[in-house]
């Protein structure tokens, strides 16, 4: 079990996780991995022909990626609730980077909730992705 | 416009193993590199029966459904026009490797913006693990472009 020494409060901010830059390859894996088979993240005829400029990637894969970042601040079983809205398409050879804070300390049925503000962003500093996760702290 | 009345509808409900194949598969596919999403014996140490499944995997234990995104035949939708609006996931326990996992789907909501040029379905989909215990929940919205 990961031992978590430092005291959790506001403003505490969890350690940002740098991706490297999305591939045609890493978009293949994540479809197989993740069974979301949908063509328009694997398929460039298909992309095409629904008016894109071509594949861009799962919103899941950040969401995986943000994931990431959460359990290696704390440990998954810590975790009790995990969301965020898809703000903008991640496209290929974008950077990613994950990050958050702890913005209040909540109570919740015995314990003590560290709600944390999280998000996804492009090197150019569009984010992709930006939601909330509640994570048990300071047991 | 999609048709309103399956608000309410409830799809049929399916059931998975959760393979650790498939769990580190996934987590090889994110750039994981724990070793808890690996080895179980690095799971054990760390307290977990098993492999967990990482935070948003149970959307993945959903899409092995025999049917894939059964909602789009269901409201008659065009795969290349579906974006992933927003997703949230509720834990009340943890998903490992070696559990058997029913989901059960059913459509919440469903509303327009921008005068009808996009379409919000608000689905909900639970997992159950093999003990009858509640585990995960977890709500999303598909955006469809008009």
């Amino acid at each position: 079990m990961s031992e978590i020494n430092t005291e959790v409060k506001v403003g505490t901010e969890i350690p940002a996780l740098e991706l490297p830059p999305i591939t045609r390859t890493t978009l293949a894996l994540f479809a197989g991995a993740s069974g979301d088979h949908n063509p328009i993240h694997i398929d460039i005829d298909f992309a095409k022909q629904a008016g894109m400029d071509d594949v861009f990637a799962h919103g899941m894969l950040s969401m995986a990626y943000l994931g990431r970042m959460l359990t290696r601040w704390q440990p998954q079983s810590k975790l009790r609730k995990f969301s965020n809205r898809f703000a903008a398409i991640t496209n290929l050879q974008d950077a990613i980077t994950c990050s958050g804070k702890v913005v209040e300390l909540l109570e919740q049925e015995g314990e003590t909730l560290a709600r944390c503000e999280i998000q996804a962003v492009k090197a150019t500093g569009e984010i992709t992705l930006v939601g909330e996760a509640l994570v048990a702290v300071n047991a | 416009m999609l048709d309103r009345s399956f608000i309410g509808h409830t799809f049929e409900p399916h059931t998975v193993e959760v393979e650790k194949g498939k769990l580190r598969f996934f987590a090889k596919a994110i750039g994981e590199t724990d070793p808890i999403y690996f080895e179980e014996s690095a799971a054990r140490d760390a307290g977990y029966r098993n492999i967990p499944a990482p935070p948003s995997y149970p959307f993945s234990i959903d899409l092995e459904a025999p049917e894939f995104l059964p909602f789009l035949q269901l409201l008659d939708m065009d795969i290349g026009r579906i974006l992933h609006g927003d997703q949230t996931f509720e834990y009340f326990g943890q998903i490992c490797a070696g559990d058997t996992i029913t989901c059960q789907a059913s459509i919440k909501d469903m509303f327009d913006k921008k005068g009808g040029a996009l379409e919000f379905v608000v689905m909900e989909v639970t997992f159950t693990n093999q003990d009858g215990e509640l585990v995960v929940r977890s709500t999303q919205s598909i955006v469809y472009r008009n």
